[in-house]
């Protein structure tokens, strides 16, 4: 495994340098000064103990959950593109359960909290996965579409149902204090963290060392071989990933409101679940990577705020960053693959049968 | 390669053979455009050429019918060469397109065609580019007899009609058969060139392999022992039909019979009515990259997805990667198989290698029964003749073994019982049935002693 991972590496490397000197590039077209937007770029998201903390680190923890779930559907083969709704999902259920547990001790509180998010990411994954079961439906489809649904019902909760007892703004009222992730003094982090990288460990372990991580990546790389020749019954391995990484992203959502805002609103995921899509590929599905990846798409994020307020350069040039990154990767691996070497884990979908 | 010259003549089929990585496609590949020679020049018409793509190609009225089929199933026939075709005139359609159009519906979607017909679609579609120089590589690997003499009627016609063909093939018989001109290669050079007349089976054989060893049919050997190593046997009934421990089975039958569904039905794979089996079974598809392995993994990874849960690396839940690594290595020494090591994804390995991988994984597992699908297909002369030495091996441990080949030759070769499907019903060849005897009974014909 060791020269193809070296290679990930370099290629990553190289792409976000490339991403910075596209940046570059288009902000000093666009009449920006460039070393002053960089350096705020920088300012924003390492420059100082709290930017880190309260912002690179807190972006990327949803980051890196979600991640984790997309990368966990991929190994098996299939697409999660709706971890944003099954994001949303959690959050509306821990901000439920999270105003109704505040004479809880904090333990059992955030349990509480956490354990509905992650049920209700499961609950609305199941929609799609019973859809692509029973009637062949394509997950890519039905899990984005799901994405606007749940974002509606958000809306409607805020609005309706669950809206703060004032009545005022279109959000919940704030979750118990009991149920709220612990985190370092006089900084935004939260225990959410170590959550993502104590899961990111746990999802590296399964896939290196369990039968159910192996049969799981055997599916996604040669799902006739796994089930002619391996008899996995791989109906119902696909099925139980797609719930397991829609798992992961409710609990995503449950920890955002449990660790960040403790109240739902609107707007909540600034597009959480489809960065993840990029994290998760940046990090060629392993789940170490996503740890890294994770990090560096909040450092951009957090930086992009930086940059917005510092240089008044619109936050969206850093999504062009971002684009340009995986287009580099999605390249390099598109050569790699013509010259006969690499592969994104996605296996089967990418390399037909000109093996032999 | 090394060096290979090849010349192809208006009017002949220049059959091209050779082992497995004996060069043969590469040549094909580059005469085709989809490979670029390092060194060498290629003519046409006496002229020099240069061609970066198949695109090129098809300029300059080359067609190729790859071994794998291109065509694309949710397509009917006539947007398949729709697709295809670049150009078509009086040649293409005239001469042979009609022919090779009798039988088939062109508004027939391609995936509901016979192989055989599949086949023709190929070459219909290489025809409907404008091809007056056909490369067929490997056309035969998926026919069964009858439908070859079809096929090589087919092509004498193109020719006769001042086509070009070049036929890759490891199959002598069929060189002797057909072609008017051969060409040997092995290891990326030629050993042999000359008319088809002046050659035997022996000497090509001879040029494919090298050495004094060539043509050396092993024979069944040694004591059958009526019970496999861990004493257990296997039980499969057909019907009526009982097989024993020991037995080496055949299996005929032309392709869409239902023999695919009888040995998957055996391997446990699906149910089937009439079919019961006991017995510790293992199961070689006939499709290895598919089926049989999963190309991005590694060596030892496929072992252990066709081994599962054995004790040996299988701790509960946790998988133990170094003893399977470890036990990979053996196997890996064992089979004579050539790999880096454990660690190599099996898509870089060779065909016959990979398959000895299934083979590998097949007898790790101690079967008591061992089912396989078209065991050798693509296969040289040297590992299909080590395949069965295995086969036969295991038989004499007292393991059930079934085999199905689409050739026939090969069935009648290793079995010692020859079963026939046809149409879904499986009947028993009569001992010491031959070729045309079990031929005909493939085609529904009635075997007269019983």
């Amino acid at each position: 495994m060791s020269p193809p991972a070296g290679r990930a590496l370099f290629t990553g490397f190289v792409a976000v340098a490339i991403g910075f000197v596209v940046l570059a590039a288009g902000l000093s077209l666009g009449g920006y000064d460039p070393v002053l937007s960089l350096g705020a770029l920088w300012r924003g998201a390492f420059g100082s103990w709290y930017a880190l903390t309260s912002a690179t680190l807190v972006r990327a923890v949803p980051l890196i959950i979600l991640g984790l779930g997309v990368a966990l559907a991929f190994r098996a083969g299939v697409f999660n593109i709706g971890a944003d709704g099954q994001f949303y999902a959690g959050a509306i259920a821990a901000a439920w359960i999270g105003v109704r547990v505040a004479a809880w001790p904090s333990v059992a509180a955030i349990g509480a909290v956490l354990i509905a998010a992650v049920i209700a990411g499961m609950l609305w994954i199941a929609i799609p996965v019973l859809l692509k079961i029973r009637f062949g439906v394509l997950e890519v489809i039905s899990t984005l579409l799901l994405n606007f649904v749940a974002e509606a019902m958000v809306s409607y909760a805020v609005t309706g149902p669950m809206q703060e007892t004032k009545g005022i703004y279109p959000q919940s009222d704030a979750i118990a204090l009991v149920a709220r992730l612990p985190g370092p003094q006089g900084t935004r982090l939260h225990a959410g963290f170590l959550i993502a990288l104590f899961l990111a460990v746990l999802l590296w372990l399964l896939f290196t060392r369990t039968a159910w991580g192996f049969r799981l990546r055997a599916v996604g790389l040669g799902p006739l071989a796994a089930e002619v020749s391996g008899r996995i019954p791989t109906r119902r391995v696909v099925a139980m990933a797609l719930v397991w990484s829609g798992a992961l992203a409710g609990l995503g959502g449950g920890v955002e409101i449990s660790g960040v805002t403790y109240a739902l609103f609107q707007n909540l995921s600034p597009g959480y679940g489809f960065t993840a899509i990029a994290v998760a590929l940046l990090a060629r599905l392993h789940p170490l990577g996503v740890i890294l990846t994770g990090l560096l798409f909040g450092a951009l994020e957090a930086g992009a705020q930086g940059m917005q307020r510092e240089a008044g350069v619109p936050a969206v040039a850093v999504q062009v960053t971002e684009a340009v990154v995986i287009l580099v990767i999605v390249l390099a691996e598109a050569l790699t693959r013509r010259v006969g070497v690499g592969s994104w884990g996605l296996g089967n979908r990418r390399a037909p049968a000109e093996e032999r | 390669m090394r060096g290979a010259d090849f010349a192809l003549a208006p009017g002949e089929v220049h059959a091209l053979v050779g082992e497995n990585g004996a060069g043969k496609s590469t040549l094909m590949h580059i005469a085709y455009g989809m490979v670029a020679p390092d060194a060498g020049s290629i003519l046409v018409d006496g002229r020099a050429v240069k061609l970066a793509s198949p695109r090129d190609a098809r300029a300059l009225r080359i067609g190729m019918v790859h071994q794998h089929f291109t065509s694309i199933g949710g397509l009917t026939v006539g947007e398949n060469i729709a697709l295809a075709a670049g150009r078509l005139d009086g040649w293409t359609a005239g001469v042979v397109g009609q022919r090779l159009l009798e039988g088939i519906d062109l508004d027939a979607p391609v995936e509901a065609l016979p192989v055989a017909q599949r086949q023709r679609l190929e070459i219909l579609k290489a025809l409907a580019t404008g091809a007056k120089i056909l490369l067929l590589d490997e056309p035969t690997a998926v026919l069964a007899p009858a439908e070859v003499d079809e096929l090589f009627a087919l092509v004498r016609e193109l020719v006769q009609a001042g086509g070009a063909v070049a036929l890759i093939t490891h199959k002598l018989p069929e060189v002797l058969a057909v072609s008017d001109r051969v060409t040997v290669l092995r290891r990326g050079m030629v050993t042999l060139h000359g008319a088809t007349q002046e050659q035997t089976d022996q000497s090509l054989a001879q040029a494919m392999i090298g050495d004094a060893a060539a043509g050396n049919k092993e024979q069944a050997t040694g004591d059958r022992q009526q019970t496999s190593r861990s004493g257990q046997q296997a039980t499969v009934r057909i019907h009526n039909i009982e097989l024993h421990a020991g037995e080496l089975v055949g299996v005929a039958a032309v392709e869409g019979n239902g023999h695919r569904e009888l040995l998957r039905a055996i391997a446990g794979l699906g149910p089937l009515p009439g079919v019961q089996v006991a017995g510790r079974v293992a199961f070689v598809p006939e499709d290895r990259s598919t089926e049989g392995l999963i190309p991005a993994m590694s060596i030892t990874e496929n072992m252990v997805l066709g081994l599962g849960d054995d004790p040996r690396w299988a701790r509960g839940t946790r998988l133990d990667w170094s003893a399977a690594r470890v036990r990979t290595g053996e196997l890996l020494e064992g089979f004579g198989i050539v790999a880096p090591g454990p660690d190599v994804p099996t898509g870089t390995l060779s065909g016959g290698n990979q398959q000895k991988v299934v083979l590998a994984r097949a007898l790790e597992r101690h079967p008591t029964l061992l089912v396989l699908e078209n065991p050798t297909r693509g296969l040289d002369a040297r590992t299909t003749g080590e395949m069965h030495r295995r086969l036969r091996e295991a038989a004499n441990t007292g393991v059930t073994v079934i085999v199905y080949s689409t050739d026939l030759d090969e069935v009648l070769e290793l079995a010692e019982r020859v079963l026939v499907v046809w149409k879904g019903e499986v009947r028993e060849g009569p001992t010491g049935a031959d070729r045309r005897a079990v031929g005909a009974m493939m085609l529904g014909v009635e075997p007269r002693e019983r």
